[in-house]
């Protein structure tokens, strides 16, 4: 017999291979994170502004918001204006209404995401509502800000951005609290 | 290896034990050998049965016979009962059958182990099938079952699927052990790695790629259940999670699995193309070589399936071009058996002509792969019936004909009949025309656009769709005739001698015909 590693040692590292690659499959979620991050992928913006503080004038950028209800989300969900035209460098503001048209409190979680996706990595938040959860009370309305910069780093050929937020109904995994501010 | 050889054995060989529980309880490779092979068969004819529906709904534009709804089913429960229910036991059982014989071992390496692997399948498929008939019925979601179709927007039975997925997933993950430690433990004195036949070093390299893709699918689908049931989000995007990471985890195991369903096919031709061409196999070095680099590259080519999720641009280009990459050993396989018939004593017996379409035909779904790993024509080409083209000209003359001239090569060693020429010639050629009536003109509806997965389409994909359809019937119709051919093989015919095929080489012909109930128990001479 050309045998050169026993049976048993041999199944036993077949197994812990298995055992590894097991492993492995649940590493890739914090993989997938750190390249959604280092690639700007799936709305993954950049962390905070490092950039001079100084405004461009010479540039302008169009920002556009898209606000999308996810299936079966009942919310009333808009930006208070489609689009707005901004400097790179400067602190820019935009408010989304939110609205709970039902007789129940609900909560809510908005997922961001930018497109081109090469340009997510200079899109700064400095407050958002998707930091957060929403909860609104029966018959609520607010109305909620994004302050973002753009960086002014940001490549040249890209002149248009999309801020999508995707809205959806999270009360069955987040109970909503009775009496708050609603965040 | 005196821990797995009871050389006490050999004084006073036995024959099986009778009736329903030697089948039960076997450890002997021949017998499981069988039962995977047959098992294999009747998912084959299941899942077939299954695209017969698809088929017959897609006759005629519009809705005829079934809702779209058990279409949905219909796709899902094929690809799945077809990959992981007919391809993949199908080649499991070859190896339980050929590597002992091929390496001069007495049995495979871990017998127990081989008979629980076997047994998990039935209770998976049991499982699997059973959803069909649960209220909100089976998978629906594709054989790919992306998140969220198969997380939020699942029906009940898809935690069944799951578990389904589990069983198969341990069976599949001990055979690969199994055949690991059978060919590393127990080959013949002077059976050197080298000088292995060719179907023993493609299953090998096959195993290991189970071993390590297929506890990632294990994981993926844990993940799907913690989702649907724990309250995680791995995959659900109002909880931080992603689908496209779905895409991400299950591609990492599905690129390998491609390959897994078609090594073995490269292993058993390269050694039935040899016989028949009366040649030694040319380059069988650069074969062996070939084969690991297929295994190395198919890991690190998932998100070609994934170009249009929206992956960054030197994403796009370092699969496109790590994909394009897989042709040049494919190529050299595919020199190398043109270069083996070159000059060669030819003749065509039924596995000759099955191995023979399957270097023309899977050389024609390799050349549609091409074209759809160009990550900008993907963009057009993507989620068409171009598509399922490419595919099922690799899986179908690929991997099936690979299977049915594996089975045409070694039934008179299984069965010691011949099996009835003329009857294997028919089979041959009606399966080759019905397969190329079905999914030839696949090719053009999907480049003008005709959506995979939908029960309808548009009215000027009509003909083409007619045409598909009556070929799907034919190849689907001639299966049952090789059932025929195999159960007539089984109750007789013209005695098979040890070595049936002249140009045969290898220590399977060494042992009579059929194959004695023990083989090996004193390990043959390699020289």
């Amino acid at each position: 017999m050309n045998t050169s590693v026993p049976l048993k040692r041999l199944v036993t590292r077949l197994l812990i291979l298995v055992l590894a690659m097991f492993a492995f499959g649940f590493a890739l979620v914090p993989i997938y994170d750190v390249m959604c991050k280092a690639f700007g992928i799936n709305g993954k913006t950049a962390g905070q502004y490092e950039g001079e503080q100084i405004v461009d004038p010479s540039r302008q950028v169009r920002v556009q918001f898209l606000s999308t209800n996810a299936i079966d989300m009942v919310w009333e969900f808009h930006s208070k204006a489609d689009e707005i035209v901004v400097n790179p460098g400067a602190v820019n503001e935009m408010l989304f209404v939110a609205y709970n048209p039902t007789d129940k409190p609900m909560t809510a979680q908005a997922i961001p995401s930018i497109s081109p996706a090469e340009a997510a990595m200079y899109f700064h938040k400095t407050e958002c509502f998707c930091f957060t959860q929403q909860v609104l009370q029966p018959g609520e309305r607010i109305e909620m800000p994004v302050r973002f910069i753009v960086d002014r780093a940001m490549p040249k050929d890209v002149k248009h951005l999309t801020l999508a937020y995707t809205l959806f109904d999270i009360t069955a995994r987040q109970a909503p609290v009775a009496a708050n501010s609603g965040g | 290896m005196s821990t797995v050889i009871d050389h006490g054995h050999a004084d006073h060989a036995h024959g099986p034990a009778k009736g329903l529980m030697r089948w039960v309880l076997t450890t002997n490779h021949k017998d499981i050998g069988t039962m995977y092979l047959w098992f294999a068969f009747t998912m084959f004819l299941l899942g077939g049965s299954f695209a017969m529906v698809i088929r017959a709904e897609l006759f005629q534009p519009g809705l005829q016979i079934v809702e779209p709804a058990f279409f949905n089913q219909m796709t899902t429960m094929h690809g799945l009962i077809m990959v992981f229910g007919a391809v993949m036991p199908a080649f499991v059982g070859l190896a339980n059958w050929m590597i002992p014989l091929m390496i001069g071992a007495p049995d495979m390496a871990l017998p127990r182990m081989n008979n629980f692997s076997f047994w998990l399948l039935p209770a998976a498929f049991l499982l699997l099938v059973s959803t069909l008939f649960s209220p909100g019925g089976g998978p629906n979601f594709g054989w790919t079952f992306y998140a969220p179709l198969s997380t939020t927007y699942a029906p009940e039975s898809v935690t069944f699927f799951i578990f389904a997925i589990h069983l198969m997933g341990i069976s599949s993950i001990m055979g690969a052990i199994n055949v690991v430690a059978t060919i590393l433990n127990l080959r013949a004195p002077g059976m050197t790695l080298m000088k292995m036949p060719l179907f023993v070093w493609t299953w090998l390299i096959t195993a290991f790629l189970l071993i390590a893709v297929m506890p990632v699918l294990a994981g993926c689908v844990t993940m799907m259940l913690m989702d649907i049931h724990f309250g995680t989000s791995f995959f659900s995007a109002a909880g931080g999670g992603d689908p496209v990471l779905f895409q991400h985890v299950f591609w990492f195991f599905g690129h390998p699995e491609v390959y897994i369903m078609i090594l073995p096919a490269f292993g058993a031709v390269s050694s039935i193309i040899p016989t028949f061409s009366r040649k030694p196999l040319f380059g069988y070095t650069s074969m062996v070589y070939a084969t690991a680099s297929i295994a190395f590259l198919s890991f690190i080519v998932w998100a070609h399936h994934m170009f249009v999720v929206g992956i960054p641009l030197v994403g796009e280009l370092f699969f496109m071009y790590a994909t394009l990459l897989i042709a040049v050993p494919t190529g050299v396989k595919v020199f190398n058996w043109v270069s083996t018939m070159w000059q060669g004593s030819l003749t065509f017996e039924t596995p000759m002509l099955f191995a023979v379409a399957f270097v023309i035909l899977f050389t024609i779904g390799g050349f549609s792969g091409l074209m759809l790993a160009i990550a900008p024509a993907d963009f057009q080409y993507h989620d068409t019936y171009f598509v399922v083209a490419h595919f099922h000209y690799v899986l179908v003359p690929g991997a099936i004909f690979g299977i049915f001239a594996s089975a045409y090569y070694w039934l008179p060693k299984w069965t010691g009949h011949m099996y009835d020429e003329t009857l294997g010639k028919l089979h041959f050629w009606l399966s080759f025309v019905g397969m190329n009536l079905a999914f030839f003109p696949m090719h053009f509806v999907g480049l003008a656009g005709m959506p995979r997965r939908i029960p309808d389409y548009n009215l000027q994909f009509a003909d083409f769709n007619m045409v598909s359809s009556v070929g799907a019937f034919m190849f689907g119709a001639t299966q049952i005739f090789f059932l025929f051919i195999v159960i007539k093989c089984i109750r007789g015919g013209t005695p098979a001698p040890a070595k049936p095929w002249d140009g045969a080489e290898g220590l399977e012909w060494s042992v009579p015909s059929p194959a004695p109930y023990h083989t090996f128990t004193t390990p043959p001479e390699v020289k």
